[in-house]
């Protein structure tokens, strides 16, 4: 099979300064699907922006069957047959799956004029030929995750893609939806489609791709044939070291319940019960554990318990205290300390400086004020002590977070939320899209906290850490708690899909276990 | 040892500087096309443009005191936007707060000292309540501050001629204008030869006074992280609410007391038909500025200059004064640019970033 | 009781929307593209301006539409320039160029034709009001409908016409896309940017006409800062409206509605500058009930599922 895309020598320095792919080499061969693997920061999706014409090399070429190309923006790469399916969607809502399908190559009636109608056949035919389920006159807003990225594969066909670009296209679905995920790939395979398969899941890597290509900070570090590495081969090449897969996690030992939530449900403005009748308790010394397909009802659940939300009905006390209608301040004064799951918007102000975001829940607490005036002195030799105890990377603390990697980043709100002793911790994902030291690093804190008798929720999609990392685990489907595991260690994936995908669900007995008194 | 400073500074201010000092370039070099096109002598409307503020003595008193009130509403505007609010209520704040001063300075028989001082509080807390009306409707409503505060300009400017003309109007008087104000409660003046009244230490507290607020307080960080990212404030715990509340009230304080200077310091009557025409100086006082209270009044005898430069141009050349919205219009327009110079900037930074290697 | 369902008043009413529907519809097609159009207020001055100027020096009411136009795209082009090139912050950018305009208006007239405080010295055109044949004869509704100048035709024309562009065409597609996610835009090929600078520029073209209306249908002149803030009174109506052709058309009619009342309190002896005050009050009024008629909406939803739930 022939070579069809190369990439030659890239080299991408973004305006801050960050040097994201550092003299690159990637080739693809034809018809194979081809795992692109690195850490978060690794540079590889800012390698396929860059073929997929998002952003422009500052150096290097790109030689597509043979030939030179450059491309200035995705156009230009779309019309050379170059598809790509973005992590996050790329679809407008309030229009119809055929409406997002055609746009950018719409048929036209004379005059500008929409051809509406000609757009939904050809949708349709388009979803026939490659087995895609989907009606093409329903709004995108209406649709499920899954079928939004049927949708964006979708679009990208009726481009003319020839090569598809997946980037981290798992990272929202369920194990069953992975592998209908992976069954049309193959389908596209057999169709003479190339696909590049952007992901860090080592386990999905060896099942569905061809070949691998390894990068690291920002350098490739090989292209191997998949069946000939191990995962530890593939990890040890990502990270330069050995990774532990099992943490050092002793047994938790749960003492009293810090935080009882009880018949709590959640309403919203189109009639959805986005919580529905949740009773369960986090003790302290444990990590509880949360785990469901995004969008059932997990971040609505941490927004009850840090206050960002007011539940319809309900009770949640937290150290004996009911939290109904207090200001998240109130709640924070309680001792509940926050990883948000979007750290952008809520972690950090990206324009401040680390130390105006370290000291954001601190700034007005006694110990720092002189009467109205901030200790500025005091306050500035607490944030350079807590960028060494934690790791942040960078040469000042007056720095802005905007300029730091993500890893460094959540390590600043995880500086900020761990130093105030905190009783009660709600981590949301606390090490998406950040590199295996810094998760590492989150990890081990987590557990450090949890041993000195904190009581920690986590709530994560990355199944191998909330898995590793917890003690005991619900499982949410719908707004509801569909399963209790009080020791997580006996779980395996393939069960846990199961209840995340609501086709199987314990007893009422069984699920109220997770109430303590 | 200039070499070395200018290393130790950042990329960014390095860059920041460049930026401000070409863009201030290019809007003077578009004023200076349109009076090469539009003047019969082009480079004598120049020379008055440039040199007649710092052509007489009185002149450079002209221009410390037009500095005044342009400080004033720089402090305003900047203290609002530092929360992130696009209040554009100062305008009517001064406005109010000039009618407050005359009322209180021709009804409220008050001791030498104090009349002013009661005036200028007046004014202050009428204009802050002008200026929270958009914060209230923002807070209450979720409406756009922006629409409501510049509507609220008109209303002011209007209830502020009603309550002058109808009421405190001496029919003596040559032009509209209100009765002659007491000794007592005008702002005396304090240099021979020039206007430049005791305004100018009120201004001068007051920028000190906003400085230590927002760099030293825990209200002041509160403002600045809510404006910075309010989710991210909200989350933190701060009440974002009362931030926007005390921000907004705060920005129409300094605006009304602003117009309660100029009033009181430079006029013996009220004599204002319309919005003064600096009146909306505060954003470019503010974005000049960079919002920070101690660049604010450097801010505000830059465009002080070049408001007297293009008054004496008016007067003695055939270019008119409104050229000063041109030059005004296109220096926030260009210093707000932030893709201005992008490639260059993209080039310091790789320089930047491989010097390290 | 002053009668307000009498033809002439809601002549009046008419009359007085026309501007601050044009200037909506102008507002409704940048919001719908994601661009906030702050400046079709110095849109409004420039091409009032322009239009008395070529209109008075050629004497062709044609070419001083052109003019007109030409005055109030290049203010919509400079916006569109600095703000999505140059990124600039495009409220910042709107501010800035209102207050360009406010003098600069005055800097080109007092530089052309000597004049200060209006264009006294041209001799600007205006636009002819029109008869129309048929219903012009039919009782209380001819005389609402039938005399109005042409632009206010055209603004109802407008209407239709905006609609049809954003829903019809494909370039409304790609408009809607852009601005409700310009990301999935670009995503395909579109060029986010040209969208948005087509959409500018084209809202620079309707929002002329609503400058000229003010300087070239009722008078024959123009005078300082004439427009008074109605760029921004559309850019509400517009906001109220949802940026939805419809809905925006209806709440510019209100807005006009409560100008036209204002206005008939004069003769009752209410002082000037409180008659000045109508339009702005009712404004940030509008903007208000907007605001609270939605925060309502969302509640009640809300109550009514969990009646439901307790009731269960």
């Amino acid at each position: 099979m022939q070579e069809i895309v190369k990439m030659v020598d890239i080299l991408k320095v973004y305006p801050n300064g960050i040097v994201a792919n550092q003299k690159v080499n990637f080739s693809i061969v034809e018809g194979e699907i081809h795992a692109l693997v690195g850490e978060n920061g690794a540079g590889k999706s800012t390698l396929m922006k860059i073929l997929f014409g998002i952003e422009q090399p500052t150096e290097g070429k790109i030689i597509l069957n043979g030939q030179e190309v450059k491309f200035a923006n995705p156009q230009e790469a779309i019309k050379h047959g170059i598809g790509m399916v973005h992590q996050h969607f790329m679809l407008v809502p309030s229009l119809t799956v055929a409406e997002n399908v055609v746009l950018g190559d719409e048929p036209k009636k004379a005059g500008g004029l929409l051809d509406i109608q000609k757009a939904i056949a050809d949708t349709a035919e388009i979803a026939k030929r490659y087995h895609f389920d989907i009606d093409p006159k329903a709004k995108v807003e209406d649709c499920s995750v899954g079928t939004k990225q049927k949708i964006e594969i979708l679009k990208a066909l009726f481009h003319g893609a020839k090569v598809l670009i997946l980037d981290e296209p798992t990272a929202v679905l369920t194990p069953q939806e992975t592998s209908e995920l992976f069954k049309e790939l193959m389908l596209l395979k057999d169709k003479g489609h190339t696909i590049v398969f952007i992901s860090h899941k080592l386990n999905e890597v060896k099942e569905i791709t061809d070949r691998i290509t390894i990068m690291r900070a920002g350098k490739d570090v090989g292209t191997y044939d998949t069946d000939k590495v191990s995962k530890e081969d593939i990890s040890n090449l990502m990270v330069g070291r050995e990774i532990v897969w099992d943490l050092d996690k002793s047994k938790a030992d749960p003492k009293d319940v810090a935080v009882q939530v009880a018949q709590v449900t959640l309403v919203n403005e189109h009639k959805r019960k986005l919580l529905d009748d949740v009773n369960f308790s986090i003790r302290r010394g444990e990590i509880l554990g949360v785990v469901g397909v995004e969008g059932n009802g997990q971040r609505e659940l941490v927004d009850v318990l840090t206050g960002l939300q007011q539940a319809s009905l309900g009770t949640i006390t937290i150290n004996g205290e009911n939290i109904q209608r207090y200001s998240i301040r109130k709640i924070r004064d309680l001792g509940l300390s926050h990883i948000p799951e979007d750290r952008m918007t809520l972690g950090v102000a990206e324009y401040a400086s680390i130390e105006e975001n370290l000291m954001s829940i601190y700034f007005d607490k006694p110990e720092f004020l002189n009467g109205p005036f901030m200790k500025l002195k005091q306050i500035n030799a607490w944030a350079k002590e807590k960028v060494v105890d934690y790791r942040v990377k960078t040469g000042s603390e007056k720095t802005p977070v905007k300029m730091l990697s993500g890893g460094n980043i959540q390590k600043v709100v995880v500086a900020r939320e761990f130093s105030n002793n905190p009783k009660v911790i709600i981590a949301d994902q606390p090490t998406r899209g950040i590199d295996v030291g810094a998760a590492q690093f989150i990890h081990k804190k987590l557990i450090e906290l949890r041993d000195k008798g904190c009581a920690v929720l986590l709530v994560s999609a990355d199944l191998t850490e909330v898995m590793d990392l917890s003690d005991s685990l619900l499982v949410f489907y719908n707004g509801k708690i569909v399963a209790y595991f009080e020791d997580a260690s006996v779980l395996t994936e393939t069960e846990l899909g199961l209840y995340m995908l609501g086709l199987k669900a314990q007893s009422e007995a069984e699920i109220r276990r997770c109430v303590y008194a | 040892m200039l070499k070395q400073w200018l290393k130790k500074q950042s990329v960014d201010s390095k860059f920041e500087t460049l930026r401000f000092s070409v863009a201030i370039i290019i809007a003077l070099l578009v004023a200076f096309g349109l009076i090469l096109l539009v003047s019969k002598e082009p480079f004598e409307a120049l020379r008055h443009l440039f040199l007649g503020p710092i052509s007489k003595f009185r002149k450079i008193g002209n221009v410390v005191e037009t500095a005044i009130p342009l400080t004033f509403l720089g402090l305003s505007v900047s203290v609002m936007f530092s929360a992130n609010q696009f209040n554009m209520g100062s305008s009517g704040a001064l406005f109010m707060g000039g009618t407050v001063a005359a009322i209180v300075g021709l009804t409220l028989p008050l001791p030498t000292g104090i009349h002013p001082f009661v005036a200028l509080m007046f004014a202050g807390v009428v204009g802050g309540l002008i200026t929270s009306i958009p914060a209230i409707i923002k807070l209450k409503w979720n409406a756009s501050e922006l629409v409501s505060s510049l509507m609220l300009n008109f209303v002011a400017l209007n209830l502020g001629l009603y309550l002058i003309m109808n009421h405190f109007r001496d029919p003596d008087a040559g032009t509209l204008a209100s009765f002659k104000f007491p000794e007592t409660a005008l702002l005396p003046t304090l240099i021979k030869g020039t206007r430049i009244h005791f305004g100018i230490f009120i201004v001068i507290l007051m920028v000190v006074l906003i400085w230590l607020f927002l760099a030293k307080t825990k209200w002041g960080y509160a403002l600045r992280m809510t404006g910075m990212n309010m989710n991210f404030a909200k989350y933190s715990g701060i009440s974002t609410a009362a931030v926007i509340l005390y921000s907004q009230f705060i920005g129409g304080f300094l605006a009304g007391m602003g117009g309660a200077v100029e009033v009181l310091g430079m006029y013996d009557r009220f004599r204002w038909q319309m919005m003064p025409t600096y009146a909306f100086d505060g954003v470019i006082v503010a974005v000049l500025g960079k919002r920070n209270p101690i660049f604010v009044p450097v801010a505000a005898i830059l465009l002080a200059y070049i408001r007297v430069g293009a008054d004496t141009m008016s007067v003695n050349s055939d270019v008119s004064y409104e050229m000063i919205s041109i030059i005004q219009g296109f220096i926030i327009i260009m210093i707000a640019a932030n893709a201005f110079l992008k490639h260059y900037r993209q080039k310091m930074v790789v320089k930047e970033a491989t010097s390290h290697d | 009781m002053i009668n307000l369902l009498t033809p002439e008043f809601l002549f009046t009413v008419i009359r007085v929307t026309t501007p601050i529907l044009l200037a909506a519809m102008a507002a409704v097609i940048c919001n719908k593209a994601g661009v906030v159009n702050i400046a079709l207020e110095g849109i409004m001055l420039t091409s009032a301006l322009t239009g008395v100027l070529v209109s008075g020096f050629t004497q062709n009411i044609w070419l001083g539409a052109l003019g007109g136009i030409v005055g109030g795209v290049f203010i919509a082009f400079l916006l569109a320039y600095f703000a999505l090139y140059l990124k600039t912050d495009i409220i910042l950018g709107g501010i800035a160029l209102n207050l360009l305009t406010v003098g600069g208006t005055v800097f080109v007239m007092f530089a052309i034709t000597g004049d200060k405080g209006a264009t006294n010295s041209v001799r600007s055109l205006q636009f002819p009001s029109i008869n129309i044949p048929f219903i012009q004869d039919i009782p209380i509704i001819g005389q609402m409908l039938s005399g109005h100048n042409l632009l206010t035709y055209l603004a109802i024309l407008m209407v239709f016409l905006v609609y049809f562009l954003l829903y019809k065409t494909t370039f409304g597609l790609r408009l809607r896309a852009v601005g409700e996610n310009p990301d999935a835009a670009s995503s395909v090929g579109i060029d986010v940017n040209r969208v948005q600078l087509y959409a500018l520029l084209l809202s620079g073209v309707i929002a002329s006409f609503g400058g000229m209306y003010m300087s070239m249908a009722y008078l024959k002149v123009f005078t300082t800062n004439m427009v008074a803030g109605r760029g921004y009174i559309a850019l509400a109506a517009a906001a109220m409206g949802q940026a939805n052709p419809v809905g925006t058309s209806i709440a510019s009619l209100l807005f006009g509605f409560m100008e036209s009342l204002g206005y008939q309190l004069q003769s009752r002896g209410i002082p000037s500058q409180f008659i000045n005050m109508v339009p702005y009050i009712s404004t940030i009024i509008g903007l208000v009930l907007y605001a609270q008629y939605r925060q309502r909406q969302i509640a009640k939803k809300k109550n009514q599922k969990i009646q439901e739930e307790v009731k269960a």
